[in-house]
């Protein structure tokens, strides 16, 4: 059992799949002889080659793009785009194509293929680097998109990623980077469409994931201090999304406060609010309550906390539902 | 095919270009390379008959589109020489990724027209299974196939085999940023991939000069490689010269640009009208060209054309297109539950439960 980082986590599974699947390939920008701009592909070029772990040029679209051409040709490709907002050159290729080529070719061809995408704010960051752009991808049929909040589930949600067939948007909470927990390694897969309990309670429940889920634990333990006891659901998959379990809490607890960093507008809080209104309606004793930035663009480093979810928007919103 | 990719060749320059020697200042196959390529008359003949068949079929189309058995069809009429050539050229265990406009080379590769035809009737987003042809779907998000051309060969450099890979696209295409960020790529890779430009001079309404700056083979030297622009109307020339660029492509020589100068007879597409942006005076010079006249003219030439070839040809494309018709009109149009099956190669249970709900919906009857 060792201490260690989110980050060391990711380079954990990248450097395992590496080693078990000669198919694996990690490429990206700054991904070789640097180790990626956050370290996650840390001293992988020394150890597997030039050949399997290499830097491209400056493009983010044909990084996106030449998984499409190696995933046909058999590979397994895991690429980096360095940040959020960066990946948006690469959007066309990954809705047109790296999503629809399963469809497009009857199923001949597997995109087994994974994107990492650092991502979400509360680092100080400049314009671009801060952005939570998953409500993109999870409107994209075709894809699967996870996200891990911890380093346990950093490693077994990418080992899983990068052994499944099709293609998987990685995003990975740029804020937790830096977060540590006790870890034997290597460790099993985690299921790409399972929500955790990571902690229960009877009172209410908070749907987190990623960069939220510690503001979510924050807020229950503060609240269980007032005598409240919230259960905090991680989705870890934000496509598919694990109805079956956030239903069968929310059976439980009768109230939902859904928390992101992304915008509340269309976010991902707006389909599990609008899921859990019509299949737990008589069961609610709240309207679905929603914590996320608002419809602005990603506001500067020293104002983004004003933004951004934490504790006591949590509780506020948990109040809503309990004086309702 | 040893270099590895880490120790990317230097292309400061490139020694002087045989493949450019190959062609005068109009890009025609010069006598000198002819003899040289010692193309024989059989393959000169069989490259004129997939021209003539396939011109055969796209007139059948456009008669299967008038008559309302598909939804759109896009003419080839121009771009037989360029397709036909450029496909022939390519070894059976190279790849092809093919641009919307690319049915001849989905013919040469062994596609069956009639199940080619199903993409244009609305029954599926791909017609066939790129392993069995070595032939990528047709892409229509204009240039994006040209980057996965170049991960395909990059690829194939990794397993360190002896494949090259054709890309087709049109002279618009060479706009988007994809097929700079591809070429670009397949430049810092040295990757095995000729790509082959089917310059027709119109982007649907938009002609070449408003479209490109300079010259399409001129870009190639911006990423390291050499470009050529040839007679794309001549199917000797195109294929001698894509059979060289493959080779080239093969022996780890890396990347190579074929601009074929040809022109688009008819309609873009049939949405298309081309009376509200040219003339037939602006189409007739081109007509002088044509591919299938050049072919023949050079048979004769050889003395290797006749009557009795002709017409046997002529029957041939005949008895194909009423084969293509014949398989298009009878091919079953898919149960709409298997959309759900094609998404993904291992499907979360959610969405089967929503396959399941969307099939239980459907008009009774229609769910099997």
């Amino acid at each position: 059992m060792t201490t260690i980082t989110m980050g060391k986590a990711l380079n954990e599974a990248l450097r395992d799949a590496l080693r078990d699947d000669p198919r694996v390939l990690v490429y990206g920008e700054d991904v070789g002889r640097l180790g990626g701009v956050f370290r996650v592909t840390d001293g992988l070029r020394a150890e597997f080659g030039e050949e399997r772990v290499f830097d491209t040029p400056l493009a983010e679209s044909t990084i996106a793009a030449i998984a499409v051409g190696l995933a046909i040709k058999g590979f397994h490709p895991v690429a980096e785009m360095q940040f959020d907002a960066f990946s948006y050159p690469a959007f066309n290729q990954i809705t047109s194509n790296l999503a629809k080529y399963h469809t497009r070719t009857q199923g001949a061809c597997n995109m087994q293929a994974v994107i990492r995408i650092p991502y979400g704010g509360n680092i100080g960051a400049v314009e671009h680097h801060s952005e939570s752009p998953e409500t993109y991808y999870v409107h994209t049929a075709g894809l699967k998109v996870v996200t891990p909040s911890t380093p346990a589930d950093a490693y077994g949600l990418l080992r899983a990623a990068i052994a499944d067939p099709d293609p998987v948007i990685f995003l990975e909470p740029k804020a937790r980077y830096w977060s540590r927990q006790d870890l034997d390694l290597p460790a099993p897969p985690l299921p790409l469409d399972r929500a955790q309990i990571v902690r229960p309670g009877t009172d209410g429940t908070i749907i987190a994931y990623g960069p939220t889920v510690q503001v979510a634990l924050a807020a229950a333990e503060a609240a269980e201090a007032e005598g409240a006891s919230l259960e905090v659901v991680d989705l870890r998959s934000l496509s598919p999304l694990d109805l079956d379990t956030l239903s069968a809490s929310v059976r439980k607890t009768k109230r939902a406060v859904v928390v992101h960093e992304a915008p509340v507008f269309m976010g991902i809080g707006a389909e599990i609010a609008a899921r859990l209104m019509h299949d737990l309606f008589d069961v609610l004793a709240a309207p679905v309550e929603r914590v996320g930035s608002a419809t602005v663009p990603y506001p500067p480093a020293r104002v983004e906390k004003l933004f951004l979810p934490d504790a006591d928007r949590v509780l506020e919103a948990v109040d809503r539902t309990r004086q309702y | 095919m040893v270099d590895t990719l880490g120790a990317r060749a230097a292309h400061d320059s490139h020694p002087a270009d045989p493949i450019a020697a190959m062609v005068n200042a109009d890009g025609l196959l010069t006598a000198e390379a002819e003899r040289a390529a010692n193309i024989s008359d059989d393959v000169l003949r069989d490259l004129y008959r997939r021209m003539a068949i396939c011109r055969r079929l796209d007139q059948e189309g456009l008669n299967l589109q008038r008559q309302g058995e598909l939804g759109l069809w896009g003419p080839i009429a121009g771009h037989e020489a360029a397709q036909v050539g450029a496909a022939m050229a390519m070894a059976e265990t190279d790849w092809i990724f093919p641009y919307y406009r690319d049915f001849a080379m989905t013919i040469c590769r062994g596609v069956d027209p009639g199940i080619a035809m199903t993409w244009f009737r609305g029954l599926t987003h791909g017609a066939w299974n790129p392993y069995e042809h070595r032939l990528g779907p047709l892409i229509i998000s204009v240039g994006t196939q040209v980057p996965h051309a170049v991960g395909f060969a990059i690829g194939c450099k990794l397993d360190h085999e002896p494949t090259a890979v054709l890309v087709g696209f049109g002279e618009g295409s060479t706009s988007t940023g994809d097929w700079h960020e591809a070429m670009n790529f397949a430049g810092v890779f040295k990757a095995p991939v000729v790509f082959l430009c089917e310059n027709n001079q119109w982007a649907i309404s938009v002609p070449m000069r408003e479209q490109v700056a300079g010259r399409v083979a001129d870009r190639a030297a911006g990423y390291g490689f050499p470009g050529l622009r040839i007679d794309g109307s001549d199917v000797l020339t195109v294929y001698t010269v894509v059979r060289a660029a493959a080779d080239r492509a093969r022996h780890g020589e890396g990347p190579y640009l074929v601009e074929a100068l040809t022109y688009r007879f008819q309609a873009h597409t049939t949405s298309d009208d081309p009376t509200r942006y040219r003339t037939d005076a602006d189409v007739e010079p081109w007509r002088a060209k044509d591919s299938i006249a050049r072919a023949t003219a050079r048979l004769r030439d050889r003395g290797a054309f006749s009557d009795d070839f002709e017409r046997a040809v002529a029957a041939e494309a005949e008895e194909t297109a009423l084969a293509m018709r014949a398989t298009l009109l009878s091919a079953a149009t898919p149960h709409p539950g298997q959309a759900f099956d094609l998404v993904f190669a291992n499907p979360p249970a959610s969405l089967l439960r929503e396959q399941a709900e969307f099939v239980a919906e459907l008009e009774p009857g229609s769910a099997e």
